[in-house]
Formats: C-alpha cells, sequence, structure tokens
C-alpha cells in the first residue's frame, strides 16, 4: 500500500500549481468570467503546450497518461484555482469518447485536441431524462437527429459536439444509443454562461443530416462507454471539487485568524473552531472519496461505479457543508462577487448538477449494491 | 388551546384575501413568481397601493396615519401576501426608522418625516454595518464632530441595501471616542445628495447589486438631524432591532418557496416518473415540510403572545435561527429540483436576461437565490450571534 503520487504526478503537480498561482490569479479569472466567451484561448494554448491536456490521455492515444491518478491530479488543481475552461468536456468526456470508439480517422482528432487546436463537448442529457444515463429520446433515423439536448457543457466553445441519439429500443433502454460527432456549426443552439462559470447550451435537433460516418462506434452499442467516461467524468468533478473546497477551506482558516470582531480574532471563538474542526474532517473525508474514485477507475465496472457514485454522494454532501460554512463564517465579505470564496462556493454547489446529484449516486449506489 | 384563528382574525383574513385578488398587479406577481429584482418603480408602485387602502404603515398607531394591526393581523398580511406572490414590503422607513422617530424623535421631527416616508417622498437606507463593525455593530468608527450648527460626518458604511434608490439614510455615528463603544454613538439622518457622499455598488455572488458602500468625507448634517440625545444611539439603535426581528421566521416566504418547488418537483421527471414520486425526493420535502409545520405554530404562539402585549426575547432569536435553516433549506431544495437547469447564470444584471429562463417554469431563478439568502442567516444578527443571545439568555436566569 502506497498513498504517495509517483514523481512523474508529483512534478506534473507541481508545474500545473505553479503555473495557475502564475497565471490564472482572480483578477485574470474575473476578467474571463466577464468574457462574451467565458473561456481564454491564450491560457489553453498554454495548458496544451504544457502537457495538461496530454496528461489526461493514455500512451496509445498521444498522451502520457489518461490514468485515474492523472485526472485526479489535474482536477484537483484545476479546482484549487477555480479554472473555468472547458478541459473536462473536451478531454476526458469528448475525447474519452473518440480514444474507445473513434475508427482511425475520428481518432485523428485526437492529435489536435492534445495541442490545444480542438475542443469538444458532449449533447447528452435531455430536458426529461434528469441524470439518467439511459433515458435517450433524441432520435437517429433516416440519416437525421431529432431531439433536445439540455444543458450541453462547453458546447459554445466546442468545435465539434458528440450527440447521443436512439436507434433502437425503448425509452430508457441502455441498447440502441448511438453517438454522432457533429460540427457546431451544423447545430441550433441557445448558449448560456452558468453560475461559477463556465458555459452550456441547450441543442435544438430538427432533424439535423448527420451520415452514418459520423457515428463513433457501432451502431446501439456506445452505453458502456457512456459510462466509462461518465466515471471518469465524475473522479475529475469531484477532484475539482475538492480543489475548490481546499482553497476555500484554506481561506476559511485565514479569515478567523486576522477578522477581528470583539476585540479579538474571531478564530479564538470556540463555537467557530469546532465548525471549522468539522471542516477539516470533512475535507478528509472528501480526499479520500477522491482517492477511491480515481484508484478504481480502471477496475471492473461495478467496483468503479460503486466508488464513482460514493465519491459523488459524499462530495454533494461534504462540499455543501464546506461552502456553506465557508461563507457563513465569513459573513457579509463572501457574498461579494469579487471574493474568491464566491466563485469557489458556486464552482462547488453546481458541480452537484453535472453528472449526477447527491442523491441520483445515492440511489446509484443502492442499486450498485444490491446487484 | 385552540389551534384555529378566532372569528375576527378569519374575517381580517379574507379581506386580505380579497384585497390581493382585487388589487395586487398581475406584472408585480409575474415578477415575485419569476424571482425578478425589483426596480424602484415596482415597490414605488407597491407601496402606492397599499397606503391608498391605509395598509401600508401597518404597525404604527393610528395617530401617526397607521393600521395598528396586532401581530396577529401583521401575520396574517405576511402569509396572504406571500401566497399571492406580492412585492416585499420595503422596511427600512416603515418598520425600521418610523418605531424610533415615534418613541425617541420630537414632534418636529415626527411632523416632518412620517407623512413623507407614507407618501413615498423619500427612500429611506440603514446605515449601520461598516467594514470592521458588523456582529460587532458597537465597534463602528463612522465619526461625527459636532461643529456650530452642524455635525461634520466621516467614515463608511457598508452592506447598504438599495443605497442607490435611496434619498435619506438613518445612520449610527460615534461622536464620543472617550466612553465605552455602546456609550458613544448617536443617531443621525442624512440627506444622500449632502455633498461628500458617495455610494459605490457591491456586486454580490449572484451578479445582483443590492448592497452599496457608503462613504462620507467631511459631510455637513444639520443638528436638527440628531434624533434624541447625542451619545445615546445605541438605545436606539437596539430599539430599532427589535422591530427588524418582526416577520423574522420568513413562514411566508418558505410556504410559498416551499409551494413553488412541489410545482417544480411535479413537471420535472426522474426515471419516468414525476419527481415528486421520487422516495428521496420526497422525504426531503417532507422532513422540510414538518420542520416548517411546527416552526409555523411556535411561530404563532410567539405572534399571539406578542399580541397580548409580552415582548419576545430569546424566541425572537429561535425563530430567526430556525426560521433561516428553513427558508435556506428550501432554497437548497429548489435547486436540487431543477436539475441540470439550475446551472444557467440568470442574472438579470446579465445581458439578455429578458429571454424566457432554460429549462422548466420556475427553475430560472433557483441557483441564484440560493447563493443570495445564505445572506439570511448573516444579516440582520447572524445566526451565530441569535446562539449568542439564547445561550446567554438562558445561562444568565440560570444564576
Amino acid at each position: 500500500m502506497n498513498f504517495e503520487l509517483t514523481e512523474e504526478r508529483q512534478m506534473l503537480q507541481d508545474t500545473l500549481r505553479r503555473f495557475l498561482s502564475d497565471k490564472y490569479d482572480v483578477p485574470t479569472r474575473n476578467a474571463i468570467l466577464e468574457s462574451d466567451t467565458g473561456m481564454s484561448v491564450d491560457l489553453w494554448a498554454q495548458l496544451a503546450e504544457l502537457g495538461i491536456l496530454g496528461a489526461l490521455f493514455s500512451e496509445d492515444d498521444g498522451g502520457f497518461g489518461g490514468a485515474g491518478f492523472d485526472i485526479a491530479v489535474v482536477f484537483e488543481e484545476l479546482g484549487r484555482a477555480g479554472v473555468v475552461e472547458p478541459i473536462l468536456e473536451t478531454c476526458i468526456l469528448g475525447g474519452g469518447l473518440i480514444a474507445s470508439l473513434g475508427n482511425e480517422t475520428q481518432k485523428g482528432l485526437l492529435e489536435s485536441i492534445i495541442g490545444g487546436e480542438t475542443r469538444l463537448a458532449l449533447a447528452h442529457g435531455e430536458p426529461r431524462s434528469r441524470y439518467d444515463l439511459s433515458r435517450v429520446e433524441t432520435t437517429y433515423a433516416a440519416g437525421k437527429l431529432t431531439g433536445h439536448k439540455a444543458m450541453s457543457l462547453g458546447a459554445p466553445n466546442a468545435d465539434h459536439v458528440i450527440i447521443s441519439a436512439r436507434e433502437s429500443g425503448g425509452i430508457d433502454d441502455p441498447h440502441g444509443i448511438s453517438l454522432f460527432l457533429v460540427p457546431v456549426s451544423q447545430l441550433e443552439m441557445r448558449t448560456t454562461p452558468i453560475m461559477g462559470g463556465g458555459t452550456a447550451a441547450d441543442i435544438y435537433l430538427n432533424g439535423v443530416s448527420v451520415s452514418e460516418g459520423k457515428r463513433l462506434g457501432a451502431a446501439g452499442e456506445a452505453f458502456a462507454h457512456l459510462e466509462t467516461v461518465f466515471a471518469a467524468a465524475i473522479t475529475a468533478t469531484c477532484a475539482q471539487t475538492l480543489g475548490g473546497m481546499e482553497s476555500a477551506t484554506r481561506l476559511t482558516v485565514e479569515y478567523l485568524q486576522t477578522r477581528k470582531q470583539f476585540g479579538k480574532a474571531i478564530g479564538t471563538f470556540q463555537a467557530l473552531q469546532h465548525r471549522l474542526s468539522d471542516m477539516l474532517i470533512e475535507l478528509e473525508q472528501a480526499r479520500s472519496a477522491v482517492i477511491g474514485a480515481a484508484g478504481y477507475l480502471g477496475a471492473d465496472t461495478r467496483l468503479r461505479d460503486r466508488y464513482a457514485s460514493a465519491a459523488k454522494n459524499l462530495m454533494g454532501r461534504a462540499g455543501r457543508m464546506i461552502a456553506e460554512e465557508a461563507v457563513q463564517m465569513h459573513g457579509g465579505i463572501a457574498m461579494t462577487q469579487e471574493y474568491e470564496l464566491a466563485h469557489l462556493t458556486k464552482r462547488i454547489i453546481m458541480a452537484d448538477h453535472m453528472f449526477g446529484d447527491t442523491d441520483h449516486h445515492l440511489e446509484r449506489f443502492i442499486a450498485l449494491s444490491a446487484a | 388551546m385552540d389551534l384555529n384563528y378566532s372569528q375576527e382574525d378569519l374575517g381580517f383574513q379574507s379581506e386580505v384575501r380579497a384585497f390581493m385578488k382585487d388589487k395586487l398587479p398581475q406584472h408585480l406577481a409575474d415578477r415575485v413568481r419569476g424571482g425578478a429584482e425589483f426596480t424602484k418603480d415596482d415597490v414605488e408602485e407597491w407601496h402606492a397601493i397599499l397606503n391608498a387602502n391605509g395598509w401600508l404603515a401597518q404597525n404604527w398607531p393610528k395617530e401617526f396615519g397607521g393600521a395598528e394591526w396586532n401581530a396577529v393581523q401583521r401575520h396574517i398580511f405576511e402569509e396572504e401576501a406571500a401566497l399571492s406572490n406580492a412585492p416585499r414590503i420595503v422596511p427600512f422607513g416603515l418598520s425600521m426608522l418610523a418605531p424610533v422617530l415615534q418613541k425617541f424623535g420630537s414632534k418636529e421631527q415626527c411632523d416632518h418625516w412620517l407623512p413623507r416616508i407614507l407618501n413615498g417622498d423619500d427612500w429611506w437606507c440603514q446605515g449601520y454595518s461598516e467594514p470592521g463593525a458588523g456582529s460587532d455593530l458597537a465597534s463602528l468608527k463612522t465619526r461625527a464632530v459636532l461643529d456650530g450648527d452642524h455635525y461634520i460626518v466621516n467614515g463608511q458604511k457598508t452592506w447598504t441595501t438599495l443605497a442607490q434608490h435611496a434619498n435619506m439614510i438613518f445612520c449610527l455615528v460615534r461622536t464620543n471616542t472617550e466612553v465605552k463603544n455602546q456609550e458613544g454613538i448617536s443617531f443621525l439622518l442624512i440627506e444622500m445628495d449632502t455633498p461628500g457622499i458617495e455610494v459605490r455598488p457591491i456586486v454580490l455572488l449572484d451578479g445582483g447589486a443590492e448592497v452599496n458602500e457608503v462613504w462620507f468625507t467631511d459631510v455637513k448634517v444639520p443638528v436638527e438631524n440628531l434624533i434624541g440625545e447625542q451619545d445615546k444611539g445605541w438605545t436606539y439603535a437596539k430599539y430599532l432591532l427589535t422591530h427588524e426581528r418582526t416577520n423574522i421566521a420568513g413562514v411566508g416566504f418558505s410556504n410559498a418557496g416551499l409551494e413553488a418547488v412541489k410545482r417544480m418537483a411535479k413537471s420535472e421527471m426522474s426515471g419516468g416518473r414525476p419527481l415528486i414520486e421520487n422516495p428521496h425526493f420526497a422525504a426531503r420535502i417532507a422532513q422540510v415540510e414538518i420542520d416548517l409545520m411546527a416552526m409555523s405554530l411556535s411561530n404563532l404562539r410567539i405572534v399571539s403572545q406578542a399580541a397580548k402585549g409580552g415582548a419576545p426575547g430569546l424566541e425572537a432569536s429561535m425563530l430567526k435561527v430556525k426560521g433561516t435553516i428553513i427558508r435556506q433549506e428550501i432554497n437548497d431544495l429548489a435547486r436540487r429540483a431543477a436539475g441540470s437547469y439550475a446551472l444557467p447564470f440568470a442574472s438579470e444584471a446579465v445581458e439578455g436576461a429578458n429571454e424566457p429562463p432554460f429549462g422548466p417554469d420556475g427553475a430560472g431563478p433557483v441557483a441564484a437565490q440560493y447563493f443570495n439568502n445564505r445572506k439570511l442567516s448573516i444579516f440582520g444578527g447572524s445566526n451565530e450571534v441569535q446562539r449568542e443571545i439564547i445561550a446567554k439568555t438562558t445561562l444568565g436566569r440560570m444564576q
């Protein structure tokens, strides 16, 4: 048993941490949030050059990592700095699906993804699917995609969107779901910034013509691959949330040490000390949950998904507790947009609305445990 | 024991219901239901409608033009107003400053300022908190020095709600630095367009700008704008805070919020069935509803005590803590119910917010409300301060 990062991953962590503390300070990030696109193309190129995107892909796919702990290390640092660029959408979801399903031509995209020239998004969820992975009402028939995709993360800044559609089976049948790689120019979408940074779009598919050559993998066989990239996306989101929780806790510790009321630092009040202790305890739980999800990402699917759902449920609870307690112990200052904690809080809470929330993963954990 | 309203109260309730049905403009109710921020015009429109019916100054004595409702009547109004999606009455002039003027102000001050509050001539804001004086309000540093027939005011206030609309501010200022904190504070009324005042908006985490910093540089305030005696302002401030605590439990808001959550949970689907039938979500709703039912009765017990003249002490603090926990829990349920449609950043501060919101009816503002309402447990005496009051009052009784 060994809980140390390998030398390579330690280096990856140090490099990324140093890079973000130099290049992604709060004013820079706030300017990105207020920009029209909600992301920095410059920063994207620099992250690619630094090898951060490549760290999320295996050597076979042209990268130099791609395992659970590579994902966890990268996203924990991104979360710590509150990075809003669509790296998860492009590399974990889009890149992950192309790597596992693409033919040789389609896999040609991986090089430009890792090089920072191409961005991807996945459009899977629908207004009536909530977080169910197998519920797909969008159809692909006679060469046309028809349906409505809800809140496709990163789609406004993507070059291609991978769209799930049903070719056979009942509405929630895992079998019968296919994926299509569609250039964004072919799509009618309504875009929005999202709370805490990043963008999303609803996509309206009114019989969009897409040739069979755009299908990723065999017809109707995408579900298992979706589950695999979702497990990776959950690991990444949890690691990102962990990073945010670490920063929120650090800010709270500093504030308790420096803010004075009634003539002394408020950290001297026992009522607040005990609550800080509870935050620190939950933070360790969260760290372990992320290690569990990352460590079993390559395991058999039941073990993998039990740890993934356990992590997402725990992060939903611990994240909320830490975010709310951090704000409460700061008081009004934490409610202001320009203060770092406000941004971190929003990212921690909104992560609960991605890839299944606390309740969804509790139910999934129960189902997986009974299986 | 009788858990029902008296015949008289029931009559009053139907009167309020009919009023809401006839007089509450649809466009205002729609804005409340949609979670929109209120413009100055919206508020003034609603205040004028209430004033025309004699219902604006609900807690004022009749001699000052008030409705002089008792606590039960005020509670009924608040409940009905929330259920009808009526805008909130902006409290700064009406229920915060006015009681102080009526109790401690001179006749001239009452005659001048009170009618202006009713008519909407003045929009008041509250200059209490400072960057270094939050929970420890008495440590405030904004300085007022008497110079002939004027005070010269220098300093900074913060978290000043809706100061951007206000033409008047009532302020706690330090007039004596030689005595202990609480004994050197005075209560001043200041015109916002006096030279030397600058209002700077604070953008909040949900993108809204309802609070401000207010800066004072050599601001001249006529001495007749001092309330009561110099250096006695803390007494008046404490009196005001007891009035700030009316409707502290926010039962009406919670009832309306819970109804909205149920509406959304009926239309949102989970596993092919309405979300409200999902056992985990149903349990979450039931849990908060059970807490709300009990808190609602606690609130009525205290309200009915107050209607008989009993002054709520630590009970008000208890209601504040429990009431805000419940309201925040309902905000949390609302964001959960919206699923991925809680994600859009839908603040009115964002360009294009006039477009229809994404997702199901009511999902638009849920995330912003969740974040914005973190303030409930922070302002008006944070929940930590309330817990101190509860413990100290109780342990004090033991001694």
